[in-house]
């Protein structure tokens, strides 16, 4: 019941935001919601899997590069095409890469990840007539809707329609994801995380199950991506580097890895810390290390850890 | 014709020296520790700037510029000790943990670095000055190839035997050779393992600061330039085999001399080449050439 309260609270704070909240820190939600989707998947790669992602960037860069592709190559504003375009994109590259990496664990499935990461990097990096180059490419502002929002200025849109257009994504991805580790799937990728070889004999085709895990994630994190490029208005290939992959294994470190909206609180304290951080002291890296070495050594269960805790205590109460 | 295939095969000799460094630091690290150190390459940066540092201290106190190669290597070295701090401070805590955690707390160390760096020496590059060709330039087969590249391969190549004689001659380095084997068995003959690791990650960071300081003469210091190192590094050690010293050998000559190719005949291909080897090497045998242990 106390999951239920806090999720309405959080829901109406949510919607109440653009209304009441200064535009910056409204502008500030956006990453927030894209970072969300993306971490959603990714923890059904790492939290209910057990797998490591060290170049799961490559998967924002590929949904990034599809919106800025669409809008400012061919024409296509809709944000209801970008998005499914951004997640066939993401599949398409995921089935194979997938395929190959799940057939490694722990440190080496990490290596591969890396590895293909930075193969996605160079190519943007180096063909420079195709992606841009260093510089990247430009965003441009999608249309919601069916409308453009013509009559809006830069903020006014993105504090107004795409806030709600992006939280309402967040919320059907949240929804989509908690029926999939819900359902026998989710429980059978548990199980391989817990006992690969129990599960094996019990008839669960392991490399498969981590073969679909591998796609939704990748499939969430181009989601993501393709939202995160409108706030920003340009991609570029930093998007796809190992250190951003580095960064998102450590924003669900942050929330906890083993609990269902752990992610969404980490992108949520990241994303506000580092701006907080950025505005007293411009070295944020020096801060969120020691945090991220701190969690590692002392809370491995992150900040949804440090909630849980007392919850065996109610439940013995009820 | 043969002066320029001089020139592309000594540019990559001389990467391979300094890749081989950093390398080797991963390798010790991991296969005493097994713990795959992303901070490698923030070690090696943290021993280029220091490097710079120490050169224009000695020079600006009047010290000889031919011998600036004295104080760069020992202030590589120095700052190498930095890895009695990151071991007895971070990593200690973490031995009997799942992979993942170490790795992301080497990952924190990264961050921590690239920041502290940063404001140390500031954003902007720094580099030794002149003084690269300093020992003037010798004639090899038609090409011109500055000697302070050479003295680094040849350092390197030394390096490489002594690392060798180390851990094939001496009562530390079969100490080493147990612990990666069976680390319970030598514990339980008596080897002090916090010692042991003190020393191991020590030694692999030193090469790293060293590996930094030495390549700094022939280009600039970055802030960058570790994230960027760790790369090619872990594309040495994956193509040689995680935990080989052979395999880090081999695998820095493949890299560095395929970097060197690619880039004099297609640039846009340079380290996309050498990831494309990299995963083909990870999915054929990933093990690597000479490593044992496989995934």
């Amino acid at each position: 019941m106390r999951t239920a309260t806090v999720l309405t609270l959080v829901s109406l704070a949510l919607l109440a935001i653009p209304l009441v909240a200064p535009a910056y820190y409204v502008t500030l939600m956006l990453p927030f919601m894209a970072y969300g989707v993306v971490l959603l998947g990714l923890n059904l790669l790492f939290g209910y899997t057990g797998l490591v992602s060290f170049g799961h960037a490559l998967f924002i860069g590929i949904g990034a590069y599809t919106g800025a592709v669409l809008t400012s190559r061919f024409g296509v504003r809709q944000m209801e095409l970008i998005l499914p375009a951004a997640a066939l994109a993401a599949a398409v590259v995921a089935a194979p890469v997938g395929a190959l990496c799940v057939r490694y664990v722990k440190i080496y499935f990490g290596m591969l990840t890396l590895a293909f990461g930075m193969v996605f990097y160079t190519f943007l990096l180096k063909f420079y007539k195709l992606t841009g180059g260093d510089e990247g490419m430009r965003m441009l502002r999608p249309s919601l809707l069916g409308s453009e929002w013509a009559g809006f200025s830069k903020t006014a849109y993105l504090v107004g329609p795409y806030y709600y257009f992006s939280l309402a994504v967040l919320v059907l991805a949240t929804l989509l994801m908690w029926r999939i580790v819900r359902s026998p799937f989710g429980l059978c990728l548990k199980t391989i995380r817990e006992n690969q070889v129990k599960a094996e004999s019990l008839g669960v085709s392991v490399p498969l199950y981590r073969w679909y895990a591998f796609m939704v994630s990748a499939v969430y994190a181009a989601v993501g991506g393709a939202l995160l490029a409108t706030p920003t208005g340009n991609v570029d290939p930093t998007l796809a580097y190992w250190t951003h992959s580095g960064n998102i294994v450590f924003m669900v470190l942050l929330g906890g890895f083993s609990s269902f909206f752990g992610p969404l609180l980490g992108a949520f304290v990241f994303i506000f810390l580092q701006d907080t951080v950025m505005s007293v002291f411009p070295y944020w890296r020096l801060i969120f290390g020691a945090v991220l070495a701190f969690i590692v050594i002392f809370a491995p269960g992150g900040l949804m850890g440090l909630f849980a805790r007392p919850r065996p205590v109610e439940v013995s109460r009820g | 014709m043969t002066a320029n295939l001089v020139n592309i095969l000594m540019g990559g000799v001389f990467h391979a020296a300094i890749l081989f460094l950093v390398a080797a630091g991963l390798q010790v690290v991991f296969g005493v520790q097994k713990i795959f150190n992303l901070a490698c390459g923030s070690f090696y940066a943290l021993g280029a700037y220091t490097g710079v540092s120490a050169v224009a201290y000695f020079t600006g106190h009047g010290g000889p510029p031919a011998l600036f190669i004295i104080p760069l290597a020992l202030g590589g070295l120095a700052v190498g000790l930095v890895g009695v701090i990151v071991e007895r401070g971070l990593l200690r805590f973490v031995y009997d943990r799942d992979e993942t955690f170490q790795l992301l707390l080497t990952f924190a160390l990264v961050l921590m670095l690239e920041d502290l760096i940063r404001m140390t020496w500031g954003t902007a590059p720094v580099s030794t000055g002149g003084l690269y060709l300093s020992y003037g330039q010798a004639k090899i087969l038609g090409a011109t190839v500055p000697v302070y590249n050479l003295l680094v391969i040849a350092a390197s190549l030394v390096i490489a035997f002594g690392i060798g004689w180390l851990l094939t001659r001496t009562a530390f380095g079969r100490i080493i050779r147990a612990s990666a084997d069976n680390r319970e068995m030598a514990e339980a003959l008596g080897v002090d393992m916090r010692w042991v690791y003190v020393r191991v990650f020590t030694l692999g960071s030193m090469l790293g600061t060293l590996g930094g300081a030495l390549v700094i003469p022939a280009t600039a210091a970055m802030s960058e330039m570790g994230i960027e190192l760790i790369v090619e590094a872990f594309a040495v050690v994956v193509i040689g085999g995680l935990g080989s010293m052979r395999g880090a050998f081999v695998g820095a000559l493949v890299v560095g001399i395929l970097r060197s190719v690619a880039i004099s005949v297609y640039p846009e291909l340079e380290m996309l080449l050498i990831y494309l080897i990299v995963i083909g090497v990870l999915l054929w045998r990933p093990r690597g050439l000479f490593g044992t242990a496989a995934a």
